[in-house]
């Protein structure tokens, strides 16, 4: 493969002090931004950002473009609002249930995409989300165009009542947390190394003895099933699950977060979110110029600036590091 | 003395970060063969390139027949008549012979009929209706030479075109090699093989680390093959 | 004629007959997503903004210039093919030297700013478009509307047309060395980049002639693109990007086994084509007509 992989734009890893006053401000912001902005508005930032780090795992590190994200996104918001709603769930069940269904769906829909690679992998995840949302739409169980709506918060634990905003606020920052966290954890990981090196030179990597489709297929359920935890946690903050979440400009939202962020980063994603949704929050009432702006965004993004937000900060950071040193 | 027909000065030249050509000088005169000679990563395929205009960062001055060529297109070079062989000879599987052989266009008067072409590569003619993927390398070497000349090129960049080939199909290259000197073309060519090169070649430029370091005559080569060995470890 | 399994022949080849002006799409839609790809790499994600286009254009110059269908079948490719032109030569170069999925991302943008725009001008609903060829003929076990067989006809001269140029003639000998080995054509003396050029706005062209023949058909929305290019990129997976003729049998055959499925399981028909690239995939993953990777 001659063309340079889509992440050589990666920079490198921040060093450990720098890592440590980045989670400081992180950890500052989350606790302070709820008497800043609207605890529903950021929920939601939290709930996309984590999305799309989730998302970051296949092209970020594997070398994989998912274009039909929304799959796992929207279909664990469907089974979690089922669960609580239908079944009586408690919340922390919910998203159980629906993480663990997306990371099955992962599964299923990794064995078949896998099997192509680079642009027919991205065509195939787009189809394969696409007969998902065709049978979102016709399953009884996810009432079509309604949506399942009205679903109870409840009580976390048996203890915590989630129903407050800014309580629940404070759950979500700690899934949020905890989501970014492990996939922080599974980036530097000998794992994480692997992948990476199956991403930089995959006929290396196979001549070294990894299998690499098995590689491959486990990114592949691990970003799923965080994406779901994201969806099902969306559903708690909205009470809401609907058809927008599993329809393929759900997947491109998510791309298009990434890139604007930066991809191959691990909080450049969770950046992307926060403008693009505070974007199309303020911009609302632009309606459908929105969609144009962001495709605008797009175009940009990919034309020109390629690595993204946090992507250029770092590179600008490295610039001025080697210009100090040399 | 006959005119130069290609004037290479100061030729740098760079594949993304890497700096391959430190600054190339030599001259072809019409008619002439001229050889290239070094070891693998001299800088050598990547002069021809520059040449062609294929290789997109380069500086310097490539004046070909009197027309400064540093910062035009490929495609234009080859319209003024500079035509490449590239080592890899590039025949096109999804083509037959025929099709493979007529697919340039005819840019220039000048150049060889399909007749003139058969009674040079007669073992071409044999295989008129094959496909390119079932030529040997010898015969896909013969094709990617006799490709060029039918379009009038009057410079013509040969790569490697002995490599991977039995001494009895070297032979028939010499000898189309021979032919198409006696026809008036120039041909630069590059060659690890110095013994070919000898054979055939006027004279003889030796590139080290992407600049010209020496020139020699055929007679040199003969009276240096040791050192020559040593030095291209051929 | 007989029934076949309790369905009245009318209903059977009726809808065959739609399935056919779907493949129609389907074909045309795919050819010139394979032609693109071929020579650029570059999956073309607003292929189905850029049919959509052609629709509106029609739609406009019908509406506002009073230009009537069969000079839009010519003007309207034209000018869609156009902005192609100016797309891959300001946008699509530049991405050339890298990661082809760069193209994919880019186009799918433009995808987005054409839907947007068109959207926030015209809204989500269809506008219909008048039917140039009202009318039909009566074959005995259907019903043939003189616009659907049309459509069929058209579509298959244009396919077939397209497949000879491309691998009959020296243009397309060209092109198709130049997909193999850009350099070599190059120095033959072959401008390949406005080559390039020239075929991406050809494929654009192709699209929107195809949104053209689809205005009268289907109502002209902004959506019509985004729906139909999912399917689109299925039947690529499917027929393998390596065939022009590949793509052609792939989107016709395709159309044909939807609409039989609407007759026999009416509930998995926009799903059907899906299957079957799962189950292509399972079993031959490079396509039906693909050449590997």
């Amino acid at each position: 493969m001659s063309a340079p992989t889509m992440s050589t734009s990666m920079t490198p890893a921040l060093s450990a002090p720098a890592k440590l006053a980045v989670a400081a401000v992180v950890a500052a912001l989350l606790v302070a931004a709820p008497f800043g902005f609207y605890p529903v508005l950021l929920m939601k930032v939290m709930c996309f950002a984590l999305f799309a780090c989730a998302f970051n795992l296949l092209p970020g590190y594997a070398g994989l473009l998912s274009f039909g994200h929304a799959m796992f996104f929207g279909g664990a918001s469907y089974i979690c609002a089922h669960t609580i709603k239908e079944m009586g769930f408690p919340p922390e069940a919910g998203i159980l249930a629906g993480t663990a269904f997306a990371a099955a769906l992962g599964l299923v829909a990794g064995a078949l995409a896998i099997r192509r690679q680079g642009i027919y992998f991205a065509m195939v995840t787009l189809a394969l989300a696409q007969m998902f949302y065709f049978f979102c739409l016709q399953a009884p169980f996810t009432n079509g165009e309604d949506g399942i709506q009205g679903v109870e918060r409840g009580t976390l634990l048996g203890l915590v009542d989630l129903s407050d905003d800014l309580t629940l606020y404070y759950v979500v920052a700690v899934i949020f947390v905890a989501g970014v966290a492990l996939i922080h954890r599974i980036v530097h990981s000998p794992f994480g190394q692997v992948l990476r090196a199956i991403r930089e030179n995959e006929p290396r990597a196979i001549s070294l003895g990894y299998s690499v489709n098995r590689y491959k297929l486990v990114a592949f359920v691990l970003s799923a099933a965080l994406a779901g935890l994201a969806g099902s946690t969306k559903v708690l903050v909205f009470q809401l699950a609907s058809l927008t979440d599993v329809y393929w400009t759900m997947s491109g939202e998510v791309v298009l977060m990434t890139i604007v962020g930066g991809m191959g980063t691990i909080l450049g994603p969770a950046v992307g979110a926060a403008v693009i949704v505070m974007m199309q929050n303020y911009l609302a009432s632009f309606g459908e110029w929105v969609l144009v702006i962001q495709g605008c965004i797009f175009v940009l993004v990919v034309s020109v600036f390629r690595r993204g937000i946090v992507g250029e900060i770092k590179a600008a950071a490295e610039r001025r590091r080697a210009r100090r040193e040399g | 003395m006959p005119e130069t027909l290609l004037k290479v000065s100061d030729l740098h030249g760079w594949y993304g970060e890497s700096h391959i050509l430190h600054g190339m000088n030599f001259e072809v005169r019409k008619g002439e063969l001229v050889t290239l000679l070094g070891r693998n990563g001299a800088g050598k395929t990547t002069t021809l390139k520059a040449i062609m205009g294929l290789l997109r960062q380069r500086k310097g001055s490539v004046a070909f027949d009197g027309t400064e060529t540093i910062s035009m297109a490929p495609h234009r070079i080859a319209r003024l008549g500079v035509a490449l062989c590239p080592e890899e000879r590039g025949i096109f599987s999804a083509l037959t012979v025929r099709e493979n052989l007529h697919l340039p266009p005819v840019l220039r008067e000048g150049g060889m009929t399909d007749a003139e072409i058969d009674r040079l590569f007669p073992r071409l003619r044999e295989r008129w209706g094959n496909s390119g993927a079932k030529l040997s390398g010898g015969e896909q070497q013969m094709l990617a030479i006799a490709r060029i000349l039918r379009t009038g090129a009057t410079l013509v960049l040969l790569d490697e075109p002995t490599e991977g080939l039995a001494p009895v199909i070297v032979q028939q290259i010499r000898d189309a090699l021979l032919e198409l000197k006696r026809r008036g073309l120039t041909v630069l060519l590059v060659e690890q093989n110095f013994r070919f090169a000898s054979t055939v070649a006027d004279r003889h430029y030796v590139v080290e680390h992407g600049q010209v370091v020496d020139q020699m005559t055929s007679d040199e080569i003969a009276a240096n093959t040791e050192r020559l060995e040593a030095f291209l470890g051929v | 004629m007989m029934e076949l399994i309790g369905i009245p022949p009318q209903a059977l080849f009726g809808q065959l007959m739609l399935g056919l002006i779907n493949g129609s799409f389907y074909a045309m839609l795919s050819l010139g997503l394979a032609v693109i790809f071929g020579l650029l790499n570059v999956i073309n994600f607003a292929h189905g903004a850029q049919y959509m286009l052609g629709a509106f254009a029609a739609w406009m110059l019908l509406n506002y210039l009073g230009i009537p269908y069969w000079g839009a079948l010519v003007i309207a490719p034209i000018l869609v093919a156009a902005t192609g032109l100016v797309i891959e030569r300001v946008f699509l170069r530049r991405l050339h030297d890298l990661d082809h999925l760069y193209g994919l991302l880019l186009t799918f943008g433009l995808a987005l700013i054409f839907e947007g725009v068109m959207r926030s001008q015209y809204g989500s609903a269809g506008m219909p478009y008048g039917n140039p060829l009202p009318g039909g003929v009566n074959l005995g076990f259907m019903y043939l509307p003189w616009y659907r067989g049309w459509i069929i006809a058209a579509s298959l001269v244009i396919c077939l047309a397209t497949w000879f140029v491309i691998e009959r003639t020296k243009l397309g000998a060209y092109l198709r060395a130049a997909t193999e080995r850009p350099e070599i054509v190059q120095s033959f003396g072959i401008d390949v980049p406005r080559m390039i050029t020239l075929t991406y706005a050809f494929g654009v062209g192709l699209a929107a002639l195809a949104g053209v023949l689809a205005a009268p058909a289907y109502q002209v929305s902004p959506n019509m693109g985004s729906n139909l290019i999912i399917v689109v990129f299925a039947v690529v997976v499917i027929g393998g990007m390596g065939s022009i003729m590949g793509a052609i049998v792939t989107g016709f055959g395709l159309g044909v086994i939807e609409g039989l499925t609407k007759v026999f399981y009416p509930e998995a028909s926009n799903t059907v084509i899906f299957v079957i690239m799962a189950l292509v995939l399972m079993v031959r993953p490079a396509g039906l007509f693909g050449t590997a990777k």
